[in-house]
């Protein structure tokens, strides 16, 4: 479980943090110039600026990664739908969850029968985006595609109904998640607090 | 619960062209039917069409009425159609909400979407799981079903809205033949239910025997509409591009050897047999 959140969780940073180490690194100002590469100079300061934003990056993506490791979509949907959230919402932010990971298996699919047609998306990095480039249209349009037969399949299944509808079920909600929760919360009220008083110093 | 349906034409959002022209065709409750036609000819379109999705949802102008029992469905919601008409596209992905963690909350969904008591929504539930024999993978993840099972969930999720008449574009034209199969026996299922079906397929073989009527769909029109036997012999099916089922095409291939089949493939073939049966053996002993 622990090696899964680690993996998703630098998989979801790594891209952002690419761009983020290259711009702080070189073109942050600073005192102490580490090493100079043609016209940057990469400096102290920059590396301090990177290492501080991929922390907070870092946490981000591994609350992220720990949520969608831990909920499963429907039990989520229900649940706000239980909090009075229309189901049409709950829709959205379902599969605005499952978009990522759906867009990536199609790309995957189109991927293998662009290569079985001798699309060459090895080798180079100047080869590789080009091969990928051919696979941006099909992946947009076929999900354009789904989603608009999957919304007219929901439609027949009346799901542009108004009204209340009767869940099947309530997602489990036992002591300790409650506990966990109240305890999270005001650990947040604390820091909040303990920032607005000095308790707790700003980061540098 | 009749559905009838007389467009003068329907051209989608966007286009001059009308892609259904002159279009008569009422379907009764009880009734089977299957549409066939080349590719284009508007099959899809009639299907949307005769469910009430296009143009409402789908958009676009439909010139002509479309009832069911005399009452003008343009004036009903979608979701007020969902216990009327219910139509079933070919891609069992896209038939999926994505929201149920289970092959059973998924039959569910609909049910529940109708504001029904628990009780009736779990009943329902069960029953289109019973009626497709889907009950042993009703704990099952939708998302990970095989191309067959997961168009049975699709149609089991329809089954669940009971609704009067139940509209199938092209259900097996994404399956192998071990989908085809199973997607053919829920199907002979539900006619046997007595439930209205409209069926297009390109796969006539799954038809014949299924279906007691056949419409044939070229250009956005109807070019012919009888008796299943008589249109799955017709000549025109070929002209068109649409293979007739293998019962016919052995018929022909009998003609053509000079087999009189008039008493039927069965008597033909049994009559055959019959005849090998007396010459094989001696055949055998001269070779021998």
């Amino acid at each position: 479980m622990l090696g899964r959140l680690l993996r998703v969780s630098l998989l979801l940073t790594l891209p952002i943090a690419i761009s983020v180490i290259l711009v702080s690194v070189f073109t942050r100002a600073g005192e102490t110039v580490l090493f100079t590469i043609g016209p940057f100079d990469a400096t102290a300061e920059g590396v301090d600026f990177a290492g501080q934003t991929l922390v907070r990056l870092l946490a981000i993506s591994t609350a992220i990664g720990l949520f969608g490791l831990t909920t499963h979509p429907a039990a989520f949907v229900l649940d706000l739908e239980r909090r009075r959230l229309s189901p049409r919402l709950a829709f959205i932010a379902l599969n605005t969850i499952e978009a990522v990971p759906a867009m990536v298996e199609r790309a995957a699919v189109i991927q293998s029968a662009q290569r079985a047609r001798g699309l060459d998306t090895e080798g180079s990095l100047r080869a590789r985006i080009r091969g990928v480039l051919p696979l941006v249209g099909p992946v947009i349009l076929s999900s354009l595609t789904e989603v608009e037969e999957r919304s007219l399949a929901l439609e027949v299944r009346a799901f542009g109904r108004p009204g209340r509808r009767e869940l099947l079920w309530r997602s489990p909600d036992d002591t300790v998640q409650l506990l966990v929760r109240a305890a999270m919360l005001a650990a947040l009220l604390g820091f909040i607090v303990g920032r607005m008083t000095g308790v707790v110093p700003p980061t540098p | 619960m009749t559905l009838e349906l007389k467009a003068e034409s329907y051209r989608y959002p966007g286009y001059a062209r009308s892609v259904l022209r002159d279009i008569s065709l009422t379907i009764a409750d009880g009734e089977t039917v299957g549409l066939i036609g080349p590719n284009e000819a508007g099959k899809s379109t009639l299907c949307l069409v005769a469910s009430g999705l296009a143009p409402a949802s789908v958009g676009g102008e439909l010139r002509g009425t479309l009832t069911i029992d005399g009452e003008p469905m343009a004036r009903l919601a979608t979701y007020e159609l969902a216990e009327r008409v219910v139509v079933g596209f070919q891609n069992p992905n896209t038939q999926r909400s994505g929201i149920a963690a289970t092959v059973f909350e998924e039959v569910a969904l609909g049910p529940m979407n109708l504001g029904l008591r628990i009780e009736e929504t779990v009943k329902r539930t069960w029953a289109a799981l019973r009626l497709l024999r889907l009950e042993a993978i009703a704990e099952r993840n939708p998302a990970r079903l095989s191309g067959g099972q997961a168009q049975l969930v699709g149609i089991a999720s329809l089954l669940a809205m009971r609704p009067g008449h139940v509209i199938l574009d092209e259900p097996t034209a994404q399956l192998d033949p071990a989908g085809t199969r199973l997607v053919a026996e829920a199907l002979r299922q539900l006619a046997d239910a007595g439930t209205s079906l409209l069926v297009a397929e390109h796969k006539t073989d799954l038809l014949d025997g299924l279906c007691t009527r056949m419409i044939v769909i070229d250009d956005g029109q109807i070019v012919r509409d009888g008796p299943t036997a008589d249109v799955l012999a017709d000549p025109m099916l070929v002209e068109l591009g649409v293979e007739p089922p293998a019962r016919v095409r052995l018929q022909r291939a009998f003609a053509t050897a000079g087999l009189d089949t008039t008493g039927g493939l069965e008597q033909l073939v049994l009559e055959e047999a019959r005849t090998a049966a007396t010459i094989l053996p001696a055949a055998l002993e001269d070779n021998r």
